[in-house]
Order: C-alpha cells, then structure tokens, then sequence
C-alpha cells in the first residue's frame, strides 16, 4: 500500500483524495476513524492522524465533534480543479519533454490527440 | 496512564567497554518508540537500567519524574521484556508464569492474556523448559503485552518467531496501544518489519545517542535524487553520498543530510525527483563504525 517514495501521512491523504475523486467516497460520507485506519494498515496512529490532519487544513475533510471525519461536500469539485490546474504541468508537459527526448514531432502527436478526438466525438 | 523517560549523562562502564557513554535522552511518553542500535551498541544496557534491573552508578535516569531502582511504585509501572527470555523461567509451566505475572501487575488483563496464548498457539499446560524459542518469545509477549504496564519495554523479543508470528505481535501491538495507550519501546533490528509502527526513533551507537526524532522527520534527513545521470552527479557533489544505483542513463543517488527549499528549487528545475529514504538505509548509514 505504502512505499518509502513520499511520507507516509502524505500517501494517506493522497489515497483518500483518489477515493473521492474515483467517487468510492461521496460528499458527507464518513471516512474510516485515524486508529481504524492506522490498525489496518498497520501504521501508527499518530501518522494517520497527520494524513487526517492534513485533509482538514485543506477543506477536504470536516470534522464533527464527537463523531469523526466525514468528507466535504464540495470536496470532489475542489480536487477536481486542482487535478485539473496541475494536467497541464503533470501530464501534458512531460510528455512533450519524452516526445522531444525520443525525437517524436510535435505535429504527430497533435495529429494523434485530434485522430483521438475525432473518434470521441464520433 | 503513560510514564515519560528523562536520562541525563548516562554512563556505564564494563571492564575495557563504555557500555553506555555519556547519554542523554528524554522521550515524553504515551508513543510507540523505535530503539535501534547494533547488535553491542548498549540497546539492552539502557532499558535494564531504566526497567530498574540494574543500579545507575553516573548520571541520572527518571521514570516518571523518580528514579526506579528500588522503587516499588514505579516497578510495578515497568514491564521490559529481554530476548534472553529472563520473565519466562525454565521451571514453570505456562499457567504458573501467568499466575505470577497476575499477582504482581496491577494492570493484568487475562482475558487478554488467554487471548494472545491461543493466537500464538501456546498450551497453557506446557513446562515451559518444553517450549520452542519462538514459543519463549511468544509468551515473553503475551506477558509484556497483558502487563499493560504504563511502561512497557521489548527488547528484541520476537527471536526464533517466524514471519506470521511477528507479524500477528505488531497487529495485536498496535491495536493494544490503539485501545489502551501507554508508552512502548521495542528495540529491534528488524527494522523494515516495524518501522511504520514507530511514531518516534531512538538510534544509538557505541552506547551514544546518534539521533532521535520522529520516524518522518528522520526520514526526511536522507534523499534519493534521482534523474539523468550527470544532472544527479552535478548536483549531489559535495554531499554525504549513502549509495548509489544506476539503470542506463537514469541515475538514483541516496544522500544524507538537509536539502534546502533553494536546493530542491534547483533540483525540481533540472528535472530531478527527490523522495525521502527507508529507515534501514539511514541506519546503517548513521550505525557504520570500523569494527567487525
């Protein structure tokens, strides 16, 4: 589940936004305890409760008194623009970077992208 | 309840070894803590000192804000768990060494107890001279673990114990410490097993402290930076190189030390990927001596 690439409560925030955004979690739906989390994945609790933490200070998350988390209801839209600002600089320049490196022309991947297109809108 | 550690300038000298040299250490209480340290680095030592087997010649040890040598409030408190297997005598039977662990925990859960002997698949009517070492161990746990003492200490107590065993102590350890928080310290050197169960380190070396953080912070203090070859070389110079690794013309070199908001500016602008380190690889950095 969990690799050395990133810190832990980082990766835990960062499966928890997927899920929102996969749909698995909907908006005011109650997210599983910090401790039932950290039992289960076998981490310690006070690392899930960063991850935890981290969803709160960032709207994706609230919290009830007494209840637990549940998720924001605009949580989803809100991802959804910040993978979107970051599509640009994540996904599409890199991959302009790898065609330049193999020696791909920028007109043939354009040329790909509209053939792609066309068939969608078909 | 949790007990917090304060030592200050620890030492302890053997005929022609310090033990433990000069070591000062305060651990607040209430966390899961990782001790780690080579195998003669004083891990052992330390908690018998602090778990009040032995008797502090230099320096100062408080458990709780008090010493615990001869201190019978607090070693009630303190359960420490050796790998040598010393709570577990060789003339009792399984039922007898739960029976003396009853009388003298104030915190005994049996329920518990009986819980852990069938999920380790100990027969409570077995001599315990007749038991495996993985089986020694494993009731060394049952009894460290159902203690629920406030400070609760393991030393190296999984020996002999294979795979599934170890792995079913760490889930049964943490959801122990989940419902009933107190302060653990497990020493081990099977760090890649444990390492997310730890929410502070302690390493030591040659009896001295060599760091001590929380688990992230410490893996933060090492990098892989990864990359085209030469952009990694250049930038990576000058630094305290761990290792490195190399796959055609991509490069991954592991680093210790603080890399500055300035320097990961740059390494971002070339194209580089820094991620932190695992705790294994920035032990045996921190841990290499010239001894055997």
């Amino acid at each position: 589940m969990f690799d050395d690439r990133s810190p832990i409560y980082h990766q835990i925030a960062e499966a928890i936004k997927n899920d929102i955004l996969s749909g698995a979690l909907g908006a005011d739906e109650q997210v599983m305890s910090t401790n039932q989390y950290a039992a289960y994945y076998r981490i310690n609790p006070a690392t899930a409760a960063k991850g935890f933490q981290q969803l709160v200070d960032e709207g994706v998350l609230y919290k009830r008194r007494g209840i637990g988390m549940f998720v924001s209801p605009d949580a989803r839209d809100m991802l959804l623009s910040q993978r979107r600002e970051r599509f640009f600089a994540d996904v599409v320049e890199p991959m302009i970077a790898e065609a330049r490196v193999i020696g791909i022309p920028l007109d043939d991947v354009v040329a790909r992208i509209q053939t792609l297109k066309g068939r969608e809108s078909a | 309840m949790t007990l917090g550690i304060e030592i200050e300038n620890l030492t302890v000298r053997y005929p022609g070894v310090t033990a433990i040299d000069d070591l000062t250490l305060k651990l607040e209480g209430g966390k899961i803590y990782g001790l780690l340290g080579r195998n003669g680095s004083g891990k052992t030592t330390l908690l018998s000192l602090i778990a009040a087997f032995r008797r502090v010649t230099e320096g100062a040890i408080l458990v709780d804000g008090e010493a615990p040598f001869e201190n019978e409030r607090l070693t009630q408190q303190i359960c420490l768990v050796r790998e040598s297997g010393d709570i577990v005598v060789d003339g009792d039977s399984v039922k007898g060494i739960l029976r003396r662990s009853r009388r003298f925990r104030p915190h005994w859960d049996d329920e518990f107890a009986h819980r852990l002997l069938d999920l380790f698949q100990l027969p409570l009517n077995r001599g315990v001279a007749k038991l495996s070492r993985g089986q020694k161990s494993a009731l060394g746990i049952t009894v460290g673990l159902a203690s629920r003492a406030p400070l609760t200490m393991l030393d190296e107590a999984y020996l002999g114990m294979d795979a599934p065993s170890r792995y079913a102590f760490y889930d049964v350890l943490l959801e122990d410490y989940i419902e009933n928080p107190r302060t653990i310290i497990l020493s081990t050197h099977l760090i890649e097993e444990v390492a997310r169960l730890f929410e502070e380190v302690v390493i030591i070396d040659r009896g001295r402290l060599v760091a001590h953080d929380d688990t992230e912070s410490l893996r933060m203090r090492g990098a892989a930076v990864v990359g085209p070859a030469a952009a990694v070389d250049d930038f990576t110079t000058g630094m305290t190189v761990l290792g490195e690794q190399r796959l055609g013309g991509t490069k991954s070199v592991t680093v210790y030390g603080e890399i500055d908001p300035d320097a990961r500016a740059v390494a971002a602008d070339w194209g580089l990927e820094l991620s932190p380190v695992a705790l294994q690889d920035l032990f045996v950095h921190l841990t290499k001596g010239d001894r055997a």
